[in-house]
């Protein structure tokens, strides 16, 4: 369906393939690093870049393509229907600009985790690439399937991969953290695998789009079962995006798990938050019948306690690391809040700044934990715990095989840190000038704007300030301890390639703040795709299968391509030129 | 035949929740175990209980409907059995794991005072 497709008589015949390539890339770049020795870093880093650099180029794409043009409301659905089958029978992938949006996220969160893997952390444990690349597979899979049994496949993939990565390194305080980690989140499979099978047994379907169609028609008597299916199925994605009673486990973890490997956790967090969003707005629209707006209370208050417990907790951490953990729990809870609202009538401007918010805050949020690590190298726990795994699996020092160009060491280091820092830490408490006070005041504004201003809105908008405020008081008082009271410490060796990928994660957010009009505008038509489930579930439903296009290519003797699916023209950069939207 | 399941189903769940509770290593995985049985056999009647009703269709002739039993769950049960028996099997090598760093099975690394 691109230009070259199109230029081809009967390329609109062939299925997309690209759309199935986010979850074929890395699975194949995982499979072939399977056969290399694991001394042989240099070239699965190779591998695994190489891998993630064509995700992304990908993803950029695939985004391109869902923007679509007029006809479809500005929301291209894209359906790949694995081996053919006819769409409620088999499992389908399906892009739409929120997937779509979730791909290009995950991506460029790879590629600085994985450069800052490079210098150190890739030495310390087996396998650390293959993982990685599994867990990216989980996770693009999770954003492109349609059906929810595949959902759970791809979940397990994503969460078995992140159980290796979690114990990456080793060590006491990754074991027993780690075993809480798999425990909970091998009961919320459990939950995942009964809420799937409610939601069979009463519907008689597994495809989302299938479902949402027939929520409305579902008999009186059998509604509740499904509510309680999924509800319960709600449950395993809320434990994963950290919603408090169920997010205790999170701050350790996160906590725990080496750098690199915390920084691609905040992504995990953001799957669960997707998946709510896209079930909740499928399933329970505002406005298709008697279920509407089911679960806008439980997330509203679930993730106002979520807000609450994140500010209390990051006010009263003392390492970074944990600090970092409670943002990422600061963040989810502002996401379920407001995805609550929205349920609930909140209208589509503050679910678009919800998004913009969602993308700088996961970025910052990385960048906090790759930043931390680096920081806290010179200090007590962590440089006791690296001491450890060093000794355990061979530090790099003795490893003549580490790369030499990227090991020098920048002069001034802490001098750069500190700027880094607090540009993580403006992002995250939502000053000005970076983008998460532009997410931060679109999600108010818009929430003003939307459904007035009750009781629950305020005591929101309350919460978010104090958030912020408190995210600020936390680590401005870290950062003073650490950049300017320890001025006669040694400073840590940090390499090149440790720096880079974080200024590499604050420089998109500052071409996030920067382009904040078309990537606004962006958000604005996927928050207003969201409400609109029908052109999602027609776009999955009436969908031909490639059999039936042939066949009528074949009968019909001149095939007229449709004007309206043709996209001609150079693909414009998604996120960061203005022109791809002012085509339209 | 559905009171015998669904007390089957309710007990194995009930022990499992209960051992999971606990705080030795060890009774959290027999706990996972027994939930996970429990899982898959709610699965399975999620399809409706059938006696002498084959999954599979026979590829030719006249179907008729009523004389098999849903093929769906049983793929899916058997999806679920694969995978959550794999990552039991992850968590008793964390397990093993935590052991021999901590000294201790207790969950949480450290006896209660």
């Amino acid at each position: 369906m691109n230009g070259i497709e199109a230029l081809m008589p009967g390329g609109a015949l062939t299925p997309q393939h690209m759309m199935i390539a986010p979850i074929l890339i890395p699975l194949i770049a995982a499979a072939i690093m399977l056969f290399y020795e694991d001394r042989q870093r240099k070239a699965k880093m190779a591998i695994s870049l190489i891998a993630s650099v064509m995700m992304l180029l990908v993803a950029f794409d695939l985004l391109n393509r869902s923007k679509g043009a007029g006809p479809s409301g500005g929301n291209e659905i894209g359906l790949y229907l694995l081996g053919d089958w006819p769409t409620p029978f088999g499992i389908n992938l399906v892009l739409d600009r929120l997937s779509a949006l979730m791909l290009v996220l995950a991506s460029i969160l790879s590629i600085p985790s994985l450069i800052f893997a490079s210098a150190t952390w890739q030495g310390r444990g087996q396998h650390f690439h293959s993982l990685f690349m599994f867990m990216m597979m989980g996770v693009n899979g999770a954003f492109l399937t349609g059906d929810l049994f595949n959902l759970f496949v791809f979940f397990e993939i994503m969460l078995a991969a992140s159980y290796g990565l979690m114990l990456h390194g080793s060590g006491a305080a990754r074991v027993r953290s780690g075993m809480h980690y798999i425990a909970i989140n091998l009961v919320a499979s459990l939950f995942f695998l009964i809420g799937v099978a409610t939601i069979y047994g009463v519907v008689g379907t597994l495809n989302m789009a299938d479902l949402a169609q027939r929520m409305p028609y579902i008999a009186a008597s059998d509604r509740p079962l499904v509510h309680a299916g999924l509800a319960i199925l709600g449950l395993a994605f809320l434990v994963k995006a950290g919603m408090w009673p169920l997010c205790f486990w999170l701050p350790p973890t996160y906590q725990a798990a080496s750098a690199p490997v915390a920084a691609m956790f905040a992504i995990l967090t953001k799957v669960g938050v997707y998946i709510i969003l896209r079930l909740t707005f499928l399933t329970f629209a505002p406005g298709t019948g008697p279920s509407a707006g089911f679960g806008a209370g439980v997330l509203i208050a679930g993730g106002m306690a979520t807000l609450a417990y994140g500010t209390v907790g990051i006010l009263g951490s003392q390492a970074m690391s944990r600090m970092a953990g409670f943002s990422v729990l600061i963040s989810s809870g502002t996401l379920l809040t407001v995805v609550g609202l929205a349920m609930g009538g909140g209208g589509v401007a503050m679910l678009a700044g919800a998004l913009y918010y969602m993308i700088g805050s996961t970025i910052a949020i990385a960048g906090l934990f790759l930043l931390v690590e680096l920081v806290e190298r010179g200090q007590g726990s962590v440089a006791a715990m690296l001491a450890l795994t060093s000794d355990l699996y061979g530090g790099p020092d003795d490893d003549p095989e580490e790369p030499e160009g990227s090991g020098f060491v920048i002069p001034g280091v802490m001098t750069i840190l500190g700027v880094c820092f607090a540009a993580l830490a403006v992002l995250l408490a939502g000053m000005p000038p970076l983008s998460g006070f532009l997410g931060k005041v679109m999600i108010l504004s818009g929430m003003l704007q939307g459904t007035g201003s009750g009781p629950v809105e305020w005591a929101f908008m309350a919460l978010l300030i104090l958030s912020g405020l408190a995210t600020l008081i936390a680590l401005v008082r870290v950062g003073i301890q650490t950049f300017w009271a320890a001025a006669d410490d040694v400073a840590p060796k940090v390499k090149a390639s440790e720096i880079a990928p974080i200024a590499a994660l604050i420089l998109a957010t500052v071409l996030l703040t920067w382009q904040a009009r078309p990537a606004m505008r962006y958000m604005e038509a996927t928050a207003a795709a969201l409400h609109e489930p029908t052109v999602y579930i027609n776009g999955v439903i009436m969908a031909e299968r490639t059999v039936e296009r042939q066949e009528q290519a074949e009968t019909a003797p001149t095939p007229a391509p449709e004007p309206e699916r043709e996209r001609l023209g150079p693909p414009a950069p998604p996120m960061g030129a203005p022109a791809g939207e002012v085509q339209q | 035949m559905e009171l015998i399941l669904s007390m089957g189903i309710g007990i194995l769940v009930a022990s499992g929740t209960w051992l999971v509770m606990r705080p030795r290593s060890f009774q959290v995985i027999v706990g996972l175990c027994l939930l996970s049985y429990g899982v898959n056999l709610f699965i399975f009647s999620m399809g409706r209980l059938r006696t002498a009703a084959a999954p599979i269709l026979p590829k030719s002739g006249e179907i008729d409907p009523t004389a098999f039993t849903d093929p769906i769950p049983q793929a899916l049960v058997l999806t679920a059995i694969v995978i959550s028996f794999a990552t039991t099997a992850l968590f008793l090598v964390v397990l093993l794991a935590s052991r021999g760093f901590t000294g201790t099975d207790h969950v949480d690394g450290k006896e209660r005072q």
